[in-house]
């Protein structure tokens, strides 16, 4: 009878086994690299554009006025997107504004997460008075009317580069991430395998880091990627309200400018529309990146289990 | 002749929640001053028998030391375990391993089965190198009639709930620990397979000298594998000796009543009893001084009331919690 | 009505969850009935496909799983493939179900008497005093107090909802119940005290009923005749003294000899426990990795059920 069961056994694992292979590269998730490579392609675009146009042309007067784009009638095969009222060219502008989005969404989003962790992980794995205390405050700043108080402070502090912005949007952009964090620390806390890592004597930063934050990573990578959006989002409607860097003509910038020459009202689509339509590329990526994040850290989502 | 002593000693551990400096919920006792010595020289495993509620988690987590405890104390080989150094502690983990309820949840889904194994090597320095690492994991494996081979390379998804459970023994018993804390081994594990966990278990006890603190509801598999039981009831133990002695002649009530609805497996012998519980109000009264089981029992005094019932030996390693069986006028020596 | 007439008639049930790594065959032509004022166990272990049949009674499957195959018959009408306005119908006044885990079904946030209001004039004509009538007595049926009725769910113990769900179950004077494990997760003493419950009912409205368990001590106390799953295959139907009594099938066997007792101590009796891949059946008995009588002709032809008499069906080459 152990000759049969051992038997049937060797046979039995043979089928899991070979379907093992396929998962073991769970980062070929299609929708994560579908968004990968859309991000990628953003952030190409702008990287590489510079070498093959010229980015000086995304400044004011370096072009003629009011070009449409090449494949329209009266259109100049220099400027292939057109040009717009300020005597801008808008390749050359979306090759320097989309990277420079790109940052400032970044930067505060990585800035906000960062603090996130360090706080939310504290308070949620410390718990105590410092649990008190940094809930206290992330609650108040997260019922403080973010956007307002962004502009009143964009518009004392002049804004020279898309550093400053990002900085001034991180101010915000923590207390998102801190809660989110504290309460993923507070489940995981209780979870079979963390109480099998203390169990195995695994130090406390190694059970943060090793067990728990990779069963976070759907959290945070939607937390991080909403974040950018956000970010991104909260930089355009600075900038769409002239609060932004005015040298740099990031997405924002690009919106700001078409809207006070009134580009919607002349018909000039190729001067608003770009802009919006990376931003729409951006955020679809950054979701399609989530969504993908979230299947690859929870395996059970890979296709289907083993069936007993 | 010396007194051995006891490897781990449990002092009238108690463990209350809530009820704090400004809180305004009433306190709850969750473990009402349990004590239980474990000897090394003799293997054992007891029984920690009671439903939800009777505080037999929270045993098990004072044990483990996730929670401390509020008042008593749990001492091993001499030094209380909330003092220890790191380094005791670190002994104490190893000397005291666990294995829990849900065999799918103590796994890191987002790691191989062998991720197990390779935290126990690295942190208990099992191993000078990588090869003795895979002849320790394979011992163990083998233990519990598995082979690395088979699983070690898998997501814990792609394993059956009987082999998950079975690596979870072997990981325990790769450190060789004195006592296995044993959450509800089998009550996740389906019928046909329990036999295998608990064989193992008896396997652990007699080839190496492993002590169980089996926690269960369940009396039939406790009664098949254990020596000795405790059986408690919100957070106080009732009846406590022998296992053979309390299934088959139970005193307190509660076991008695516990013991008759146990399903009979035999169509011909159908419960002929009605029981009825009291009303839910009722129920959710908690007496801390008395008896716990008093609103509950049939056969309750006035007596029941006044002070927690002191333990009664029926017989050598046998004794009851009730003063249904207390001498009258006849004090007598509590413990 | 005579005690004859077939409430339940399943006939070569076969459910199929359609995953991307092929189809699973959770239920693989069963053929089960249920007489009038009869209780039938389904057990089996986790995954052996007892709640996809319980699902597929009523016409309940879930995707990615769907019925490829069978009928089921209530009182004598095959309902698979009827229109989900038609089953609306049936279910509930003629089918009703105490889902697994019925007690956290239960709305908390809404008294009990509302809940099981809602569900009757959701069916029913039934108003005003007749109502709250009817509620009350429907839970002095289930030996609950009568002030139970304006209490919220939370204020009762698990025990206490799961007969509120029972309630609820019998409201409307179903044909036939489909309990799935309806006293798992309580602790013995309350289990115990629903399962009397459940037989109360039974007997006094002469409900049949679908046991699904994985309890057999339990399926020993309750139901008159057991049926057998193992690996979506009916393994085993028979009548519950006789399959005590004489287990023909070696799973039955396993699974009765794996009862854990308290009146006497016996070896421990280990087999190995390893199911195959369901996306891709062997050929012949299901059971044939963990059989210990297996031979030649077990790893070729599937058995079918075949009468041992007393109404005893095993489906197993020895008795072929």
């Amino acid at each position: 009878m152990a000759a049969v069961a051992s038997n049937s056994s060797a046979q039995l694992t043979q089928t899991p086994a070979r379907r093992t292979g396929v998962r073991d590269m769970p980062w070929l998730n299609a929708k994560f690299v579908a968004g990968s490579i859309v991000i990628l392609l953003t952030l190409l675009f702008g990287l590489l554009g510079p070498l093959f146009w010229n980015t000086d042309l995304a400044y004011t007067a370096s072009s003629p006025l009011n070009l449409p784009p090449a494949w329209v009638e009266g259109g100049s095969p220099d400027h292939p997107l057109g040009t717009e009222s300020n005597g801008r060219d808008m390749l050359a502008q979306l090759i320097v504004g989309i990277p420079a989005s790109l940052k400032v969404g970044v930067v505060a989003a990585s800035i906000g997460m960062a603090v996130g962790i360090l706080l939310g992980s504290t308070a949620g794995y410390v718990g105590g008075w410092p649990d008190h205390i940094i809930r206290t405050i992330t609650d108040s700043v997260i019922t403080i009317p973010s956007l307002m108080v962004l502009i009143a402070i964009a518009a004392y502090v002049s804004m020279p580069d898309t550093t400053a912005m990002a900085l001034i949007l991180a101010l915000f952009a923590w207390p998102g991430p801190t809660r989110l964090i504290r309460s993923q620390v507070l489940t995981l806390r209780e979870r079979g395998y963390v109480r099998m890592a203390l169990l195995s004597n695994v130090p406390t930063l190694e059970i943060m880091l090793v067990e728990m934050v990779p069963n976070m990573l759907p959290w945070l990578a939607a937390s991080l990627t909403g974040g950018i959006s956000g970010a991104i989002l909260g930089e355009t409607g600075l900038e769409a309200l002239g609060l932004g860097p005015t040298r740099v003509p990031s997405l924002g910038m690009i919106i700001n400018y078409a809207l006070n020459s009134t580009a919607l009202v002349r018909g000039m689509v190729w001067w608003w529309l770009p802009p919006i339509i990376a931003l729409v590329v951006i955020f679809t990526g950054f979701f399609l990146m989530t969504i993908g994040l979230d299947e690859i850290a929870n395996p059970r989502l890979r296709g289907y289990s083993n069936v007993k | 002749m010396t007194i051995e002593q006891p490897i781990i000693s449990i002092q009238e551990a108690t463990k209350i929640y809530g009820g704090g400096f400004l809180s305004t919920s009433n306190p709850i006792v969750a473990l009402d001053r349990f004590s239980l010595d474990i000897f090394e020289s003799q293997a054992k495993i007891i029984t920690i028998a009671g439903e939800s509620g009777s505080g037999k988690t929270t045993l098990a987590n004072l044990v483990l030391g996730f929670i401390p405890a509020s008042s008593g104390k749990i001492v091993y080989k001499g030094v209380d375990v909330s003092t220890m150094t790191r380094a005791q502690r670190r002994t104490y983990r190893k000397e005291v391993q666990a294995i829990f309820q849900d065999p799918y949840e103590v796994y890191n889904p987002f790691f191989r089965v062998s991720h197990i194994f390779s935290m126990i090597v690295r942190h208990f320095n099992l191993a000078k190198n990588r090869n003795d690492a895979r002849a320790l994991i394979e011992d163990a494996l083998n233990v519990v009639g598995l082979r690395g081979s088979e699983i070690l390379e898998k997501y814990p998804h792609q394993l059956s709930g009987g082999q998950r459970q079975r690596v979870m023994v072997a990981r325990a018993y790769m450190l060789r620990p004195r006592l296995i804390v044993a959450d509800e081994p089998v009550s996740a594990v389906d019928a046909s397979l329990r036999a295998m966990i608990l064989d193992i278990m008896l396997k652990l006890r007699d080839q190496h000298h492993i002590s169980f603190l089996y926690i269960t509801h369940d009396l039939s598999t406790a009664y098949q594998i254990s020596d000795v039981m405790y059986v408690l009831f919100q957070g106080t133990t009732v009846e406590r000796g022998s296992t053979g002695m309390i299934i088959e002649n139970p005193r307190h009530p509660y076991v008695q009543q516990l013991i008759d609805s146990i399903p009979v497996p035999d169509p011909k012998v159908k419960w002929h009893t009605h029981i009825s519980l009291p009303a839910e109000e009722v129920m959710r009264m908690k007496s801390s001084t008395g008896c716990r089981f008093y609103q509950r029992c049939t056969q309750h005094m006035d007596l029941c009331t006044r002070s927690f019932p002191p333990y009664t030996r029926i017989k050598d390693g046998h004794e009851v919690a009730c003063y249904l069986y207390q001498p009258i006028a006849e004090p007598q020596q509590a413990g | 009505m005579s005690s004859d007439q077939k409430v339940l008639e399943v006939h070569d049930l076969s459910v199929h969850y359609f995953t991307p790594g092929g189809a699973v065959i959770a239920a693989n032509e069963i053929n089960l009935y249920v007489k009038a004022g009869e209780i039938v166990g389904l057990v089996g272990e986790s995954g052996c496909g007892k709640t996809t049949v319980a699902m597929s009674i009523l016409q309940m499957v879930s995707a990615p799983g769907r019925i490829v195959g069978g009928e089921v018959r209530i009182e004598g009408r095959d309902i698979v493939n009827l229109p989900e306005r038609e089953l609306r119908k049936i279910r509930w006044r003629k089918l009703a179900l105490i889902p697994q885990g019925a007690m956290n079904s239960l709305n908390p946030v809404i008294k009990i008497k509302e809940q099981m209001e809602d569900a009757i004039i959701a069916h029913e004509r039934t108003r005003g005093a007749a109502l709250r009538e009817k509620v009350l007595r429907l839970l002095n049926d289930v030996g609950l107090p009568e002030r139970v009725y304006s209490m919220y769910p939370h204020e009762l113990s698990g025990g206490m909802k799961q007969r509120v769900c029972i309630a609820m179950a019998v409201a409307l004077n179903p044909a036939i119940i489909i309990a799935d494990e309806p006293t798992s997760a309580l602790d013995v003493v309350v289990q115990r005290v629903v399962a009397q419950t459940l037989l109360d009912v039974k007997s006094r409205l002469g409900v049949s009923m679908v046991m699904i368990g994985h309890d057999m001590g339990l399926q020993a106390q309750m139901v008159d005749r057991v049926a057998v799953m193992y690996a979506g295959n009916l393994m085993e139907v028979g009548p519950v003294e006789s399959i005590f009594e004489q287990p023909y099938h070696p799973y039955t066997r396993l699974l009765i000899d794996a009862i854990p007792s308290t009146k006497q101590k016996k070896p421990l009796k280990v087999t190995e426990g390893l199911t195959h891949d369901l996306r891709n059946p062997p050929p012949g008995c299901c059971f044939q990795f963990r059989c210990p009588y297996v031979h030649d002709e077990c790893r070729q032809k599937r058995p079918v059920l075949k009468e041992m008499g007393n109404d005893h069906y095993v489906a197993c080459a020895q008795f072929n």
